[in-house]
């Protein structure tokens, strides 16, 4: 099915569906991009022209007001039009089908559209779908990816850490349904991050992740040991339903991490989580709102990669 | 043709503004000549001034048919504009859309006194917009095939360059 | 009735080992003569078939006609011009139609449809359980007296063993071939990709092997205790290949067969969310696919069939786990089969054993072979045609294909069912209008 479907010929980034395949230089674009609109969301007036007349479509077929919420604000300070649709809740339970719904927005004439959908893939069946002047940003597939949290969690790193190639990064938790810890092994194995290993029980690991270049722990405290960077994934409720795990209490004794836990990290090593929080089940408050958390600031960079994200794109039409 | 010297043109504007610099104001180059203009202009004007660079990436009108500049700096302004004297420094004046830009930038950072523009070069015949410099280091004709350039060179100072488009 | 004689062909029959030049002299539905034309034999068409190859028409084991109940994918008239095209004279349909073949009316109504076309032979294999429930068997020794050539669970799967082994002890007592997909409906559960490294990338609920494996090995050990004959349909991977070959070893009346998809492509060809690699089972990886190609020159695989199932264009214009699985795959049976021959080094003849007479042992049905006396079942192929598979070179309903784009050698240019032209390729041979 051709080449990459994000790319243009020129190898201009078209859509964003995906860190996977995405060249170094291009995630590097977007980082310092994002810098620059670190600045403006420090100005007085929190707004730049760029996108003005843009018309831009928040279309979440999966309930999401966090993330929702963040490419409205991005796309707002950037100038131009949102349109928020909840989808799950309107046609597509009347029986439109996906591209029917997306075929009459692009007749609304949209510019771009931020897409969520609980099944892995949508944004790309999207992105083949629509004219070549519309732009797909995947705000979340499945468990296949969310590349905008990705660049976030690469920005704050790169805030704190100043440089990737020198890094031990763990991620803990369930990777296996994770679309976020998909889009961040990408970006830092892409980025130069010379050891990223995954922390998790076999329940909540897929299969072959170690090809993904990644090192398997399942034991915490080994896990963690010397790591600059611990990012703490989100415990879904449902995975206790799967026979995927016995309890929450289970899973915070062995996988929780605790102030005791952290110590084994580098002693200046940052947490960072994508948000929402379960406190005490994935993550002791006491961590959670301790001096190596970047969790808030997390989200503040958000908004400004996410403005890096959209007006790179609308400008490569 | 022969284009002046970028560092007397840089002796002749300091020159020129001195008189007119009020306790109030700060020095803003514009990226990437204009920054580097305003480093050369800050000492011989005053070392003690508050002085800043702009990037006016999101506020360029031609973002439709350009897209992004592939590299934007980031804006850095480290002292309030509100009730400012300005002093917008850029190397070339050409058609004014950049400093109308610069301008809109400066207003979203607040309500500045007063905006007085010094340039190294004029290309006054070339404006597209009722804009005009207050302090020039030179005017000059040039054809509208070819663009000046300003280049640092590895010992800092400035040198003007004619390109072919 | 129109007597046809192939003049100068390479007659190839698998069966018999018979490869030469020569011509094939068709008269009264039956093949008259092979070799030299009979001194009073007329022909009424006399086709040059001069560097072209005559071989028995093709058998497949798997074709979804999509009637009765998915007129709107496809229709039997469709199809089975459609494999007619791809050289097939004989097919097999699994009963997963809507309603499932599990009653005579709807075997009688599909054969008599079927008939009326003049077109491949249809053979259906009948439900194994009621509705594909899987939980009361059906009246499967009048379904075999009504034409059906085996009794099948097609995709639907089977969870309770008590059932398999009695619906396999019952087809024993009457002798009743029983083919299965194996799969553990437990451990498929939801997923839609194989439980590798694509799936592990691409965030797609996985389908671990032993959901195969599992299942092979309780088919098995159940088909030694009943003494029951089973065909296994579409394996996927090397293990249960192996498990396979150990039980023929040890005499287990036992068959399998692969799909052409199975033969050519792994997990890899999924790509970006290609939905026409979603498929049943899922593609695997490629040392699964490797073993395939090895088993089926050793002779462990029996047969290659297209799992022909067209599915319209808005079943796959969807997110990759919403779409349905499926190839079409009945025109391209032969020209996959043949490349399979081609990059394995493998015979010509060996190759087209796997899709004529070696199927038609499995169906029990007298079919794959070119003799005299036999149904003019037969097709004439130019085998260094290259053609590209397209939406337009497809005559299926069905326009899903992972081969798409593919350059492909080998097109079938005439198809003769008990002796009546069924197809026949424009003059140029390019493609008929």
């Amino acid at each position: 099915m051709g080449g990459n479907p994000q790319l243009d010929e020129q190898g201009a980034l078209r859509h964003l569906l995906t860190i996977d395949g995405l060249p170094r230089q291009t995630l590097v674009q977007i980082l310092d991009t994002a810098e620059s609109f670190v600045a403006v969301n420090e100005q007085e007036v929190r707004k730049v022209p760029l996108l003005r007349g843009k018309a831009i479509f928040n279309l979440f077929f999966e309930p999401s007001t966090r993330t929702r919420t963040t490419f409205e604000i991005a796309a707002k300070r950037l100038s131009a039009d949102v349109i928020n649709l909840n989808i799950g809740t309107s046609s597509q339970s009347k029986g439109e089908t996906l591209l029917d719904t997306v075929d009459n927005l692009a007749a609304m004439q949209a510019d771009m559209f931020i897409v969520r959908h609980a099944q892995s893939g949508a944004a790309h069946m999207i992105a083949r779908h629509v004219a070549p002047h519309i732009h797909v940003v995947n705000a979340g597939d499945g468990r296949h990816a969310h590349p905008t949290q990705g660049l976030l969690d690469m920005f704050t790193i790169r805030r704190y850490k100043s440089a990737f190639h020198n890094l031990r990064v763990a991620i803990v938790g369930d990777v296996l349904h994770s679309r976020v810890a998909r889009s961040q092994i990408h970006a830092l194995t892409t980025l130069g991050v010379p050891e990223v290993r995954v922390v998790a029980p076999k329940t909540l690991l897929p299969v072959d992740v170690a090809q993904m270049g990644v090192h398997v722990f399942h034991d915490m405290v080994a896990g963690l040991r010397d790591v600059d960077v611990v990012i703490i994934l989100r415990l879904q409720n449902e995975r206790m339903r799967g026979a995927r795990l016995p309890s929450t209490q289970e899973y915070f004794h062995y996988y929780g991490l605790t102030p005791e836990k952290l110590a084994c990290a580098k002693p200046d090593a940052i947490v960072m989580h994508p948000g929402p929080m379960n406190r005490g089940v994935e993550i002791d408050s006491r961590v959670a709102d301790g001096g190596q958390s970047v969790i808030l600031p997390q989200v503040t960079f958000g908004i400004a990669v996410r403005m890096a994200v959209m007006s790179i794109l609308a400008g490569n039409s | 043709m022969t284009l002046p010297d970028a560092e007397t043109l840089i002796q002749q504007l300091a020159d020129i503004i001195r008189p007119d610099m009020t306790p109030n104001m700060v020095l803003v180059g514009m990226h990437t000549g204009g920054v580097w203009a305003a480093q050369r202009l800050h000492p011989l004007l005053d070392a003690g001034m508050p002085h800043g660079s702009l990037d006016i990436s999101f506020y360029r009108d031609d973002f439709g048919q350009k897209g992004l500049h592939p590299t934007v700096k980031p804006t850095h302004l480290p002292f309030e504009v509100e009730d400012r004297d300005i002093l917008l420094v850029d190397d070339v004046l050409f058609t004014g859309r950049s400093v109308r830009a610069a301008m809109n930038a400066l207003f979203d950072y607040g309500r500045p006194q007063r905006i007085r523009l010094a340039v190294l070069i004029d290309r006054v015949e070339d404006r597209q917009l009722p804009i005009a410099a207050d302090y020039v280091g030179a005017a000059l004709q040039v054809p509208a095939t070819q663009h000046i350039h300003l280049i640092q060179q590895e010992n800092k100072t400035l040198m003007l360059k004619l390109v072919n488009l | 009735m129109m007597k046809i004689h192939l003049q100068g062909g390479r007659i190839i029959d698998p069966q018999s080992g018979l490869d030469r030049l020569g011509n094939v002299c068709v008269a009264d539905g039956k093949i008259v003569a092979i070799g030299e034309q009979p001194p009073d034999f007329v022909a009424d068409r006399v086709i040059d078939a001069r560097g072209l190859c005559v071989c028995p028409g093709l058998v497949d084991l798997s074709v979804r006609l999509r009637e009765p109940g998915n007129e709107y994918r496809a229709t039997l008239a469709s199809e089975m011009r459609a494999a007619c095209a791809g050289g097939v004279t004989t097919l097999a349909c699994p009963p997963d139609t809507e309603p499932p073949l599990d009653e005579i009316g709807l075997i009688e109504m599909l054969k008599f449809r079927a008939k009326s076309l003049h077109l491949s032979k249809v053979y259906p294999v009948a439900a194994l359980t009621q509705k594909l429930a899987g939980e009361r068997l059906t009246e499967m020794a009048e379904l075999r007296d009504a034409g059906c050539i085996g009794v099948s669970q097609a995709d639907a799967g089977l969870v309770d063993n008590q059932v398999l082994m009695r619906a396999l002890e019952y087809a024993a007592t009457f002798d009743i071939t029983v083919w299965l997909r194996p799969q553990d409906v437990y451990l498929s559960r939801g997923g839609v990709a194989h439980d590798g490294v694509v799936a592990a990338r691409l965030g797609l609920p996985a389908i671990p092997l032993a959901a195969e494996t599992i299942a092979v090995m309780t088919i098995l050990l159940l088909a030694r205790e009943t003494g029951a004959r089973v065909h296994l349909c579409r394996l996927s991977s090397a293990m249960a290949i192996q498990m396979v070959r150990h039980a023929k070893a040890e005499g287990l009346s036992v068959t399998c067969d692969i799909s052409i998809q199975h033969l050519h492509l792994s997990e890899i060809d999924i790509g970006y969310f290609d939905p026409n690699c979603h498929l049943v089972p899922p593609l695997r990886s490629l040392r699964d696919r490797d073993a395939i190609r090895t088993a089926l020159a050793d002779g462990t695989i029996d047969a290659v069939c297209s799992d022909h199932t067209p599915v319209d264009d808005d079943a796959k214009l969807l997110p990759f786990g919403e779409t349905e699985p499926g190839a079409s795959g009945v025109e391209l049976l032969l020209a996959l089969t043949l490349k399979w021959a081609a990059e394995t080094g493998a015979p010509l003849a060996k190759a087209l054993g796997t899709v004529t007479y070696q199927p038609a042992r499995i169906m029990g049905v007298p079919a794959g072979q070119l003799a005299v006396g036999a149904a003019a079942d037969l097709c004439v192929v130019d085998l260094a045609q290259w053609w590209r598979v397209d939406a337009t070179s497809l005559k299926s309903q069905g326009k899903n294909t992972p081969f798409f784009g593919y350059e492909l050698c080998g097109k079938v240019r005439y198809t003769l069912v008990d002796g009546l032209m069924a197809f026949e390729a424009n003059q140029h041979g390019l493609s008929d209008s």
